[in-house]
């Protein structure tokens, strides 16, 4: 029977926002809505959706940081409601896109102070630090303040306070937001490479970026406004989709994209537009390659004028806009 | 085996032996404890403490380089002093003469009272800091350390800092002001354990406010200057108790901040016999109220930390940033 690092049974999470006074009323938004997951031990797991999905509110309730409203959240075995010691023993957590960290401290010294706190030995935690910051590139960075860092830099510090600890759980929210290329190739790699190292290791990450979790998850989940919409690895999700069709349009620029909305047999409709080139990208999904020729006779109507054309094989991003009805950074349809 | 020989040859029991490594917290190594549990806890929360100290430390004195934080660390203190003087000067100007008997109430109560300035509103302040400011305590919340530890630990560089500060005044205050404090007349058994109640106390009470620090953000600092401030009027720092209005006297009796002022004063001899409302009271029954209400508002300041905690967790506040 397989071992559950995270077992998620009818989890839900309610918070009231305060009134304010003329302004608007008190009122109570579902961050997460019946939600019901596991994630097998030794998985790299990710979910999966646009800010205010939910995610970050699932991530620190499992973390401890934050109660259920009900439903039974179980880390590692333990419930996050009573157990949290020994939760905390076992888990560790990293944020994207914040700064945190003792800005008088060097690197080194903010690391150390996070290492005591979960008892390392002396000895072990030099040990450990020196590997990571090896490993993540930041060996020349040790002594300097923290206050100094760029915020490449400080993410790779916090990535070795969280992994530093050797958890058996890591919750990643988000570790690679707002960094470079570079930055983020290496994150993503030593992911990879920490997970497969130990097959006990489990790493529930939560990102918005579709190729992140597709290069890098077992498995995913969607999620949207508090509820899972869909989980399994990344190709058979893509499955779900792979009988319709993906057609990307690249058109010149247009400030209104109604005349695609309403065509018939088109699934789902996304669309972003490149100030710079002066390009419209449109992305349809569609139930019938028929319908082709409709989108094309659309584009004169539009007043614009067709720059490409190119069918392609459904992403996580084109599973996601089918599930959820908009891309994560495109405007509802 | 090695080991018990030698304790036996050094005339150790094997009893008091076992003792003394239960009273060691260390890192489990194989099968040593049969508790490995809480000798990790143990071990844990020892290392927390003595390294959340040294961040306190960090945080307090590595803003500036040594010469600065040193010159700094003396003005401060004497800055305090100087301003208790011009204090002085205009009660007794109003009050019709000098009343040298009221200067040293005053100068000790002040002195004594940057415990509860510091360590008070330090304690609170650290919550705040560490959520908003360094955006840390998440990631402390969630290790496995006792988050009180931390606190403590964090509390006892303040705690190092303060007293330097009472030194420089008392210091400043003998050598330039003519107060009479005699080293050689101290009874100084009495005053240290005045001072450790005094100061747990202290802590006490700053872990109740960083309890509802959890809880709030803009008004933290209006809060814990509010009670400080409520300290400062009601516990005979600037005038004697027996000054206040019958209902203030009542309040006053009820704090143990009153008492440890009161036993520092009879400590150091100085300022003794200005307020009367304690006159009557002996040293030992001083100590025991002393005792009893840091005991009761310490268990209050427990209870009061523990909700702020579990309704912080509910509510979702552990990693608050407001910007505020």
């Amino acid at each position: 029977m397989a071992r559950y690092a995270v077992e998620v049974k009818n989890l839900n999470r309610t918070f009231t926002t305060k009134a304010v006074r003329g302004k608007s009323k008190k009122e109570i938004v579902k961050a997460l809505n019946d939600v019901n997951l596991t994630i097998n031990e030794g998985e790299l797991f990710g979910l999966l959706g646009p800010n205010g999905a939910g995610k970050t509110t699932l991530i620190k309730i499992l973390c401890t940081l934050l109660l259920p409203s009900s439903g039974e959240a179980r880390v590692l075995g333990h419930d996050v409601h009573k157990d949290t010691n020994a939760i905390r023993q076992k888990i560790n957590m990293v944020s994207g896109g914040e700064t945190s960290g003792y800005g008088l401290l060097t690197v080194r010294e903010n690391i150390w102070l996070f290492s005591q706190l979960y008892g390392i030995p002396s000895k072990e935690a030099n040990r450990r630090i020196d590997m990571l910051m090896k490993e993540l590139k930041l060996e020349h960075k040790k002594n300097s303040k923290v206050r100094t860092l760029s915020t490449g830099l400080r993410q790779k510090a916090n990535m070795v306070r969280g992994f530093m600890t050797d958890p058996a759980l890591i919750f990643l929210d988000e570790p690679t937001l707002g960094l470079d290329v570079n930055a983020s190739r290496l994150i993503r790699d030593f992911i990879k490479n920490w997970i497969r190292e130990k097959p006990s290791r489990t790493v529930l990450l939560t990102t918005h970026y579709m190729v992140e979790a597709d290069e890098l998850c077992d498995r995913v989940a969607i999620i949207n406004d508090g509820r899972v919409l869909a989980c399994d690895t990344p190709d058979n999700l893509k499955k779900l989709i792979h009988q319709d069709s993906v057609l990307k349009l690249e058109i010149r620029q247009v400030d209104n994209v109604t005349a695609f909305e309403n065509i018939a047999g088109v699934r789902n409709f996304t669309h972003s537009n490149d100030m710079a080139s002066g390009i419209t990208r449109l992305k349809f999904i569609l139930d019938d390659e028929a319908i082709v020729a409709d989108i094309v006779a659309a584009v004169p109507k539009s007043g614009s004028k067709i720059l490409s054309v190119q069918k392609t094989e459904p992403t996580l991003e084109d599973v996601f806009v089918a599930l959820v009805g908009r891309g994560l950074t495109n405007h509802e349809v | 085996m090695a080991v018990n020989r030698k304790s036996r040859s050094m005339g150790i029991s094997q009893k008091s032996l076992k003792s003394m490594r239960r009273s060691i917290p260390r890192y489990p190594t194989g099968n040593y404890h049969p508790n490995k549990e809480n000798v990790e806890s143990r071990h844990r929360n020892a290392r927390t403490l003595k390294w959340s100290a040294w961040l306190g430390w960090q945080m307090e004195s590595n803003w500036a380089d040594p010469f600065l934080f040193m010159v700094y660390s003396v003005a401060k203190p004497i800055a305090a002093s100087l301003i208790l003087v011009v204090m002085y000067s205009i009660i007794a100007a109003i009050g019709g003469g000098p009343d040298i008997g009221l200067f040293h109430y005053m100068f000790v109560s002040n002195a004594f009272f940057m415990y509860v300035g510091q360590v008070l509103f330090g304690v609170a302040q650290i919550v705040h800091d560490d959520r908003e400011h360094f955006q840390t305590m998440k990631y402390i919340y969630i290790s496995p350390s006792n988050y009180f530890s931390y606190m403590i630990g964090r509390s006892v560089s303040k705690m190092v800092i303060t007293t330097f500060a009472v030194i420089i005044t008392m210091a400043f205050g003998v050598f330039l002001l003519n107060v009479p404090l005699n080293i050689f007349t101290i009874n100084w058994l009495l005053f240290m354990a005045v001072m450790v109640i005094g100061i747990f106390c202290i802590m006490a009470f700053g872990l109740a406010l960083a309890g509802l620090s959890f809880l709030t953000a803009k008004h933290q600092g209006g809060m814990n200057e509010g009670i400080a401030g409520l300290f400062y009027l009601f516990c005979g720092v600037v005038f004697p108790v027996s000054i206040l209005p019958s209902w203030g006297m009542s309040f006053a009796k009820i704090l143990p901040i009153t008492y440890w002022l009161e036993l520092v004063r009879r400590t150091l001899n100085l300022g003794v016999g200005m307020d009367s409302t304690l006159s009557g009271a002996s040293t030992a029954y001083c100590m025991a109220i002393l005792c009893l209400s840091t005991l009761i508002f310490s268990i209050v300041a427990l209870a009061i930390f523990k909700v702020g905690d579990t309704v912080a967790r509910q509510k979702g506040l552990i990693d608050m940033t407001t910007a505020y």
